[in-house]
């Protein structure tokens, strides 16, 4: 087995590390611009948390699409079998919610009559109408799928955790940018 | 005493008549929209405006002689949104709780042919009174007139969005309000 297809590609850690720090910083900013009353600060926050938001769905489409089409490197064969389920299903759900979370907050965004405007230049079109009792309905549940994520991030994060510091395996390394102390080889 | 009563009589029943050719002709509010959009970071943020009523008095082959006095309830605004709408009502904004009705009372009507005239006349809002200018078309079928126009104000003029929020690049100065309005008792264009 050579190092090629025992970590991820270039663009897949690329891609994961990316999304995973702007995942962060719009699940930090979102909390924190609905804290705020209204204000000048608050309008540009939410603002930027919708263009993340439809950065973030558009970078999702193209990572999937890529891990479609691609092999992801193998798992040790010292995993049992509930681990690698378990593996395979926490990242279904991250994908479904990598997809989730900002189309709940753009079907949101759309009810409560605030068009998106991706970088203020390009408009989006609404996916519902303006409507007041949809809107009502529809804020639970961004904040719904947000807090899914957010939990099954906390179980990534752990669980790459367990596997580098007491498995002792390969497994957050396959996800590392490659250095010279990394190398797997 | 006597002239001063007389004077009065005279001007109750001047007012009396205008009232009567008035009120031939009605603004009927359930088929006719106020809007308008203001710009958010370049987000189009829509409203309207649900009560509003006229004073009409205004025939298209004498436009020289048209009155129209318009009042719109801002406590009325409709934003889609309570908590923005809450926000309109304070001082910054509309200070809608403390002068609650915007006004527009025309001064000069021009007719420009084929159902277009423009009006001309003061728009009051916030106790402060600008100029503007309201093109309009005119179109006709039984027995009822639609009224379509639409104009820019600058909202700055009118200190709405004043303090906090004068920063045209985040809520853009220009706001359009499109006018789409049905009423009876209209002379024939």
């Amino acid at each position: 087995m050579n190092s090629n297809n025992t970590r991820y590609s270039g663009l897949a850690i690329a891609f994961h590390w990316l999304l995973a720090l702007m995942i962060c910083i719009s699940f930090g900013v979102g909390l924190y611009m609905t804290s705020l009353a209204f204000s000048p600060q608050r309008l540009k926050l939410y603002n930027w948390h919708k263009w993340a938001g439809v950065t973030i769905l558009v970078l999702s489409a193209a990572r999937l699409l890529w891990r479609l089409t691609h092999r992801s490197p193998p798992l040790p064969l010292t995993m049992p079998a509930w681990q690698r389920a378990a593996s395979h299903i926490s990242h279904a759900a991250l994908y479904v919610f990598f997809f989730a979370v900002p189309i709940t907050g753009w079907l949101y965004s759309s009810a409560a009559g605030f068009p998106i405007v991706w970088f203020g230049i390009i408009p989006l079109p609404d996916l519902v109408e303006k409507n007041r009792e949809l809107a009502e309905t529809l804020k639970p549940f961004h904040w719904i799928a947000a807090y899914s994520l957010a939990t099954v991030v906390v179980i990534h994060i752990a669980a790459a955790l367990k596997h580098h510091f007491i498995d002792r395996d390969t497994v957050l390394l396959r996800m590392m940018p490659q250095s010279k102390k990394s190398s797997l080889s | 005493m006597n002239q001063f009563i007389k004077f009065v009589f005279i001007g109750a029943s001047l007012i009396g008549a205008s009232g009567a050719a008035i009120a031939q002709q009605k603004l009927i509010s359930a088929e006719s929209e106020i809007a308008f959009i203001s710009k958010q970071l370049g987000v189009p943020v829509s409203g309207k405006f649900k009560k509003f009523d006229a004073e009409v008095s205004f025939d298209p082959k004498k436009p020289e002689a048209a009155k129209v006095n318009f009042t719109v309830d801002l406590l009325s605004t409709d934003i889609g949104n309570s908590e923005t709408e809450t926000e309109l009502k304070k001082p910054g904004w509309f200070n809608s709780a403390k002068v609650p009705a915007a006004t527009f009372q025309s001064s000069s009507v021009k007719a420009l042919g084929a159902g277009k005239f423009e009006f001309t006349g003061k728009l009051g809002m916030k106790g402060i009174s600008q100029s503007v200018v309201v093109p309009i078309t005119v179109t006709q079928s039984g027995g009822k007139s639609r009224v379509v126009g639409s104009f820019n104000l600058k909202r700055l003029d009118f200190k709405i969005g004043d303090g906090d929020w004068n920063d045209v690049s985040l809520v853009a100065n220009e706001v359009v309000v499109n006018v789409n309005l049905a009423l009876t008792g209209i002379p024939p264009l």
